[in-house]
């Protein structure tokens, strides 16, 4: 009788289990480990870095322009999104004018047109406009530094102003998203608040639960913190792009073992970022990992203020020689870098034909700081400023340790100066000069370069120098001054990508930076998801793979 | 009584003052106070426009000011980071770190008390050295470094538990939250396991060798009713140690719910330090502190109820 029962017992606790191991319904899910801490904002512009645009912005949302995904070899360009095709304006070239895409509709069924266009660039850039959001403006309009508002011509045209000539606003653009304004106005007149403000922040708080924009997946569960679900939006307006698999499963995972666990465990079916000590055992399980060149730099970034010694081209270039940088990919970082030898590399439209080779040369580097008046008698005394951790810094410690000793052969000698990451960063936007800076003559702090402001122009214009953006070593270079002007007014795609060569090819030959890798973006995949492509991008497209 | 537990609510009002005050204070004191928001390479422009926007160009004091009154009115702000409500974003965390500490508590207590008595009952002999030795490498083992080796044990190696929650959303008590729930629970559970046992293990052993246990042997009483006489003698010192135990749990144990991925106060802090998340970090720091001073408030009430020597010293 006994024994009977506890069959009994045993048996529902093993129907109960499997009840709750097989999905309820025959959909196709692809379970995702973020690195993030929690769900991206869902409102439209995401927080949390360009892991946020990958998760929460392309997804949902589609801006008038989009990067090309769909390569894993070439570098990702721009391509159009929800506008067709654009054109500054001859007369006036802070103008532009942007066709919009026709028959697109928001997730909500309301059409997207250019009042929702001038809508969404109000929601950031003007400050007494209802539907104004503060918490959205940080993360969009340093972006967008040049944007200033938005006109309706007509119903499938809209005006953009920029506040001087620029040519990258189409690329700027990428990081601006469309939510709809019919949705967040239906919730802003179903706020009882009274203060139009605290309505608004309502309507925003309401938009973030029941987000509604254009893009290929639709919102479906959202729980802060714990997971957004999205589903495939069968009417896209791109039909190539309408998603293969059902539904999304968005997890916060921050700890990088315990994403590592989770997937093997079974219970996520990709992780960004896997453990490195942990790949063997992931790939060993069957597990794919995928890793592409992104757009990202791991520098150290020169001081050229007076005094510095990285004012002697020599000593730059003999910094940029001296370190094996295969060594450190292979031996350090487990393959998962790529070696770099400018901001971009061979292939990419933007990297021009340098006449400065970085490479590994150990005996030329040593030949360049002999030349310079330095031996291993007489070291070249450097200081460089890093931190322990931070977004996107790799391993900052080791990488640096790595440089030091490599830099030791070649005469000089380098002296860490290991600061908090976030006082790193404050530092970056106040310069060199600063007290801050504690007399360090270099500064490494990562950077995203899929934008040419981001990836070259703040770094190397005269005007970008503190406080205005991150010219932190205060290059002053004119021949750098010019470059940024022609790119600023080059609008034809041809001539813009010839202006942007240019400039990096100078930087190059001047040895800018001492650049040293790239990230490679790792994540590990089941088996089970086919068609994936992972492209030289920060960003992916959900949309082409399958799972069994 | 009355009169005791009112003087206790009157202690507790200049404490929680305090506590606001040290956690707004060191919180402001740590940096700049709009980095999750601001961009690396935001413009010193945008960088005073969000300042002014946020409020943080106002004096500390007038800030300090605004920040208790609307706590006092259940209003802790909105997080930078998240533009969500702080008490909505800590109650949701508050809810899921009691369930944990709860039945991480439960199992801790539950063992613990076992664990003690047996060990204090059969003091110096091998029950007794078992359990010492349980107990001492539960209070000494890095609990984050157990809840890995579980993982690896129960989720990777044998695939029988997940490793990190993903219940499904709003799915409630249901077989996969447990699930979710286990192994969080026992790691937890095996600190205060360990302290329970150590405190019983004393007191029974004391208690044994009491002369009150001695009449009470002489008297004829059994064993079970000596027994039940050592439970009632060991019951508040026995409560109070699990109420500050609780009290920690409650605290949320940062370490535990990160390894987990447990969406709880612990790694809703973690998240608010990371991000430099003000508002959020001061409102689950208040919101935390008011549970451990709240709990004591609790613990002191029982203890005096059960034993009156408390109230009157």
């Amino acid at each position: 009788m006994k024994s009977g029962f506890m069959l009994s017992v045993l048996g529902a606790a093993a129907a109960l289990y499997a009840s709750a191991a097989i999905p309820a319904s025959a959909q196709s899910v692809v379970r995702i480990g973020m690195t993030a801490g929690d769900i991206p904002k869902t409102v439209g512009q995401p927080d949390q870095g360009f892991e946020g645009n990958r998760f929460t912005g392309n997804t949902m949302y589609d801006g008038l322009t989009a990067w090309d995904l769909s390569s894993a070899d070439k570098a990702s360009t721009v391509i159009p999104g929800l506008a067709t095709e654009w054109a500054v304006s001859p007369s006036d070239q802070t103008k532009w004018v942007f066709k919009l895409r026709p028959g697109v509709k928001f997730h909500d069924g309301s059409e997207f047109d250019a009042e929702a266009v001038v809508w969404n660039v109000e929601k950031v850039l003007k400050q007494d406009a209802p539907h104004f959001d503060a918490s959205q403006v940080g993360v969009t309009a340093s972006r967008m530094p040049n944007l200033r508002s938005a006109k309706v011509i007509d119903k499938m045209t809209v005006e953009l102003t920029t506040a001087s000539p620029d040519a990258l606003l189409p690329i700027n653009l990428t990081n601006l998203y469309m939510a709809s304004p019919a949705a967040w106005k239906k919730l802003f007149d179903a706020s009882s608040a009274s203060d139009p403000k605290e309505k608004a922040k309502q309507a925003w708080d309401g938009f973030a639960r029941a987000a509604s924009g254009t893009g290929p997946w639709k919102m479906d569960k959202f729980v802060p913190r714990e997971r957004l679900e999205v589903v495939k939006n069968a009417d896209y307006w791109n039909k190539d792009r309408v998603p293969k698999v059902d539904r999304l499963i968005l997890l916060p995972m921050p700890e990088p073992n315990a994403r590592t666990a989770a997937l093997l465990a079974n219970q996520v079916d990709w992780i960004e970022n896997p453990a490195p000590d942990a790949l063997p055992q992931v790939k060993q399980r069957g597990f794919v990992i995928y890793q592409n060149e992104q757009p990202h730099v791991w520098p150290w970034q020169f001081s050229r203020i007076e005094g510095s010694p990285w004012n002697d081209i020599r000593v730059r270039k003999a910094a940029n020689l001296c370190i094996d940088r295969n060594a450190m990919k292979d031996g350090l970082l487990g393959g998962l870098m790529v070696a770099a030898t400018g901001t971009f590399e061979p292939g990419h439209p933007w990297r021009g034909s340098p006449k400065f080779a970085i490479k590994y040369d150990l005996a030329e580097a040593k030949k360049l700081m002999t030349e310079a008046g330095f031996s291993a008698s007489k070291k070249l005394k450097v200081k460089t400023q890093t931190s322990a951790s931070g977004s996107g810094q790799m391993l900052p410690l080791p990488m640096n340790e790595f440089i030091q000793q490599s830099l030791a052969e070649c005469f000089f000698d380098v002296e860490l100066d290991v600061i908090e990451w976030n006082t790193l960063f404050t530092n970056w936007r106040k310069g060199a000069k600063d007290e801050s800076a504690r007399g360090a003559h270099a500064t490494n702090v990562t950077y995203a370069a899929m934008d040419p402001f981001f990836a070259m122009i703040r770094f190397l214009d005269s005007k970008m120098a503190p406080p205005t953006s991150n010219n932190w070593g205060f290059n002053n270079e004119p021949e750098y001054d010019k470059l940024v002007a022609d790119v600023r007014v080059a609008f034809e795609p041809a001539a813009r990508d010839k202006a942007l060569a240019a400039l990096h090819e100078r930087s190059v030959d001047q040895a800018a930076f001492l650049w040293v890798a790239h990230d490679v973006g790792p994540r590990a995949l089941s088996p089970k998801i086919k068609g994936f492509v992972q492209p030289k991008s920060w960003f992916v497209d959900f949309s082409s793979m399958t799972i069994n | 009584m009355l009169l005791y537990v009112a003087k206790r609510i009157v202690l507790v009002i200049p404490v929680i003052f305090a506590v606001a005050l040290v956690c707004f204070l060191l919180v402001h004191l740590s940096g700049d106070p709009l980095t999750a928001v601001l961009p690396p390479d935001a413009s010193a422009a945008l960088a005073e426009q969000l300042k002014k926007a946020y409020g943080f160009d106002r004096p500390l004091p007038v800030q300090f000011g605004i920040w208790v009154w609307n706590a006092v009115h259940g209003n802790l702000g909105t997080s930078i980071a998240t533009g969500r409500s702080v008490i909505e974003e800590v109650s949701r965390a508050v809810g899921n770190t009691v369930t944990l500490a709860l039945f991480a508590s439960f199992i801790g207590f539950f063992f613990g008390c076992l664990f003690g008595c047996l060990a204090g009952y059969f003091r110096d002999t091998w029950i007794d050295r078992l359990v010492t030795i349980i107990s001492i490498t539960g209070v000494s083992m890095p609990h984050y470094w157990l809840g890995m080796v579980l993982v690896i044990i129960f989720s990777v190696q044998l695939n029988w538990l997940p490793a990190v929650y993903s219940a499904p959303s709003g799915a409630g008590w249901n077989w996969e939250y447990i699930r979710n729930l286990i192994l969080p629970a026992v790691t937890m559970s095996v600190i205060p396991m360990g302290i329970v046992t150590r405190t019983i293990r004393a007191l029974v052993s004391d208690l044994l060798s009491n002369e009150f246990v001695t009449a009470l042997r002489a008297k004829g009483l059994t064993k079970k009713r000596v027994f039940v006489h050592i439970v009632k003698n060991a019951a508040p010192t026995a409560i109070a140690v699990m109420g500050l135990q609780l009290g920690y749990l409650l605290g949320g144990s940062i370490l535990i719910e990160t390894v987990f991925s447990w969406p709880g106060t612990g790694l809703l802090l973690n998240n608010a330090i990371f991000q430099r998340d003000l508002p959020l970090l001061q409102g689950t720091i208040l919101v935390l502190a008011l549970f451990f001073v709240c709990l004591n408030l609790v613990v002191d009430v029982i203890q005096a109820a059960i034993d009156p020597r408390i109230k009157r010293a």
